[in-house]
């Protein structure tokens, strides 16, 4: 009853000063949509980045070529050519736990078709690509395993290259010619968007690696190997089963690749965004902070200014207690409040940024559950000083106050 | 009769500045259930201090002050004011009413820090009774800057009178007031006197304390004067006398 009085009279007071009672809130209500606007952006980010590294297939284990050195000079990662066929034929004979495993070719050229060119990424794959990249074909389908040893002129091609090429969208059986050498349409990849790069992922021509190897870009090296393993608790395993089986492949000689999986390219790629939202949600904190510092100076400023009411309530019996829990009562509904009107600003703010910029925004349910506990906490933190103040006067004092 | 208030050689000396102030040097007194005694001295004579101690405001520094029968002057700051609360009620010269605050809300505030539990509703009740007590109940639902410094001073006496407590402390009650509200004050005590609250009231103005029934003059700390008034003034007798005057001063109409 005595607790159930105290709230009372503490909302009586911020109903009597309602323009200073909003104006004291605002500081937490900023601070408060702040934090939760800055940490939805950052999450969308992070999220879109997570669902890129998705998009880049499940589970999969990338294998490139080491670096080269030449007369003492040593290349990074990537610039040597010392992936084989064989080396992507090992791995899918000898290793278990593998779904799928693409020797992969790439390069860029001209490619014409139907009275028009375009110039375009030249992919050359297994069978097994649109699978281990979790990119489904959307209309024909994928070249066969007899494509690839019969060194076939078939190709599948990406949404971007269909729409410059083939305006009026009838691809399969047309011919497309890659550096003048004709190649069939069999297929054709589902729109997969920009990879985290901001590539454009559909822009892009998949042919047999023989083929690529043979007729395109006759290289004898591939350029990297997509292995994917068949469940995520066997990434490990099936990593270091390749890295042993290369090596050994290799007969003594010094490491000339490198073995990457997913789970390590998304945290490269996520930590960007988690530094980001980290730094604009300590910004937001800080608004967060001054909005406090805000509460306590008006309840200082409050205490001060109702020093005759606060003696007239300890002369009628309250205790110390009543009056310290009313102050603080005060600050805790007015940092709540702030705190709630925060999130509907904060929610309501990130989506408008969100319809205005395009940004992916992603409103986590911890963010606002911790806003809000934080927002009572600043009231609770800078409410206690000056509520402590306000017990500790002398009735006698207090009410000779002027 | 056992006494509502009795004090025993009670001192307070304050030590904060650089020479000890003794402001009251060694008063005893007994005041009786239903007594109406105005307290008086010029400034300085330590009334104010005695009573701070009487309303239980201060501790005196030695001395015994027991209230309906309750050694209080050993009691810390919470049992202080839950006697404040549960046996005194306070007048003071400035009303201090809260601000922006109902008449009705004013006089419920005893009772929102009182020991017992009243529901909302009791409380209200309770507080129209006090209202209705001095004469304001249809003024409940003012807010103190509109009612004058007479119905002030009454809402005042209301809320003294919420928690029934066993004496009224009244301090300057009509300083602030002006001679034909500071009668009609008087009146309301003098009723409240005649159903038998006992009352204890500060003041400096001769005339004012001619209203009560025993009248006591500190000096310099010391009791130097208590004697019974030996004609009273009546409220309504003296009400009536300055209404007259008024009419035959043409101020206001008969």
């Amino acid at each position: 009853m005595r607790a159930f009085n105290t709230i009372k009279v503490a909302l009586r007071a911020l109903r009597r000063n309602t323009m200073r009672s909003i104006l004291t809130a605002l500081g937490i209500i900023i601070g408060v949509a702040a934090v939760i606007a800055m940490v939805s952006i950052g999450n969308g980010a992070k999220a879109q980045v997570e669902a890129q590294v998705a998009s880049l297939g499940e589970n999969v284990i990338t294998v490139f070529p080491g670096s080269f050195s030449a007369g003492g000079m040593r290349s990074g990662w990537g610039s040597a050519s010392t992936l084989t066929v064989d080396d992507a034929d090992s791995i899918k004979r000898e290793i278990a736990n593998v779904l799928g495993v693409t020797a992969e070719m790439r390069d860029r050229a001209q490619v014409l078709a139907n009275g028009l060119n375009w110039n375009t990424q030249i992919m050359g794959e297994s069978p097994d690509y649109p699978s281990i990249r979790s990119w489904p074909i959307s209309d024909g389908a994928m070249f066969t395993d007899q494509d690839v040893r019969s060194v076939g002129k078939v190709a599948i091609i990406g949404k971007t290259v269909t729409d410059q090429l083939f305006p009026d969208g009838n691809v399969i059986g047309q011919t497309i010619r890659i550096r003048n050498i004709p190649f069939k349409i069999v297929g054709m990849l589902a729109a997969k968007g920009f990879n985290l790069f901001g590539q454009d992922q559909d822009d892009t021509v998949v042919i047999p690696y023989t083929s690529h190897m043979k007729r395109v870009s006759r290289r004898p090296n591939i350029n990297s190997i997509l292995v994917q393993a068949a469940s995520a608790d066997a990434i490990d395993k099936v990593q270091q089963d390749i890295t042993d089986l290369l090596m050994q492949r290799r007969k003594g000689r010094e490491q000339d690749f490198t073995v990457r999986n997913q789970v390590e390219l998304a945290q490269a790629a996520t930590a960007t965004s988690q530094t980001m939202t980290l730094l604009l949600g300590a910004i937001a904190g800080v608004s967060l902070i001054v909005g406090g510092i805000g509460i306590m100076n008006i309840m200082l400023v409050s205490v001060t200014e109702r020093t005759r009411e606060i003696g007239i309530r300890l002369a009628v019996g309250a205790h110390g207690r009543d009056v310290l829990l009313q102050f603080l009562i005060e600050a805790v509904i007015l940092s709540s409040l702030g705190g709630m009107i925060g999130i509907l600003l904060g929610v309501g703010g990130s989506e408008l940024v969100s319809m205005q910029t395009g940004w992916p925004i992603l409103v986590s349910s911890t963010s606002v559950v911790v806003a809000v506990a934080f927002s009572a906490a600043v009231g609770m933190f800078f409410g206690y000083y000056p509520a402590r103040k306000a017990a500790q006067l002398d009735p006698i004092e207090a009410l000779r106050y002027e | 009769m056992a006494a509502v208030v009795k004090i025993e050689e009670i001192h307070k000396i304050y030590d904060s500045g650089e020479i000890p102030v003794h402001a009251v040097r060694g008063v005893s007194l007994d005041i009786h259930r239903g007594e109406f005694v105005a307290l008086m001295g010029a400034s300085g004579s330590g009334k104010s201090t005695l009573m701070n101690l009487l309303g239980c405001l201060d501790r005196p520094t030695r001395g015994r002050y027991l209230l309906d029968g309750i050694d209080v002057s050993r009691l810390d700051r919470n049992e202080l004011a839950d006697i404040r609360n549960q046996k005194i009620g306070f007048v003071f010269q400035g009303f201090n009413l809260l601000a922006r605050t109902t008449a009705l809300e004013n006089t419920e505030l005893p009772m929102m820090y009182g020991k017992q539990r009243h529901s909302s509703r009791e409380m209200r009740e309770r507080a129209l009774r006090s209202l209705e007590i001095v004469g304001l109940s249809d003024r409940a639902d003012h807010f103190p800057n509109q009612l004058s410094g007479g119905q002030q001073q009454r809402v005042a006496i209301a809320r003294a009178l919420a928690n029934a407590p066993e004496i009224l402390l009244a301090d300057e009650p009509t300083g602030n007031l002006d001679s034909k509200t500071s009668v009609e004050v008087m009146g309301v005590f003098q009723k409240l006197n005649a159903q038998g609250i006992t009352i204890i009231m500060v003041t400096h103005e001769l005339d004012i304390a001619r209203y009560c029934k025993r009248n006591l003059i500190l000096r310099d700390g010391r009791l130097v004067s208590d004697v019974l008034v030996p004609d009273r003034f009546d409220a309504d007798v003296e009400m009536k006398k300055l209404k007259e005057a008024e009419t035959a001063a043409k101020l206001t109409t008969a």
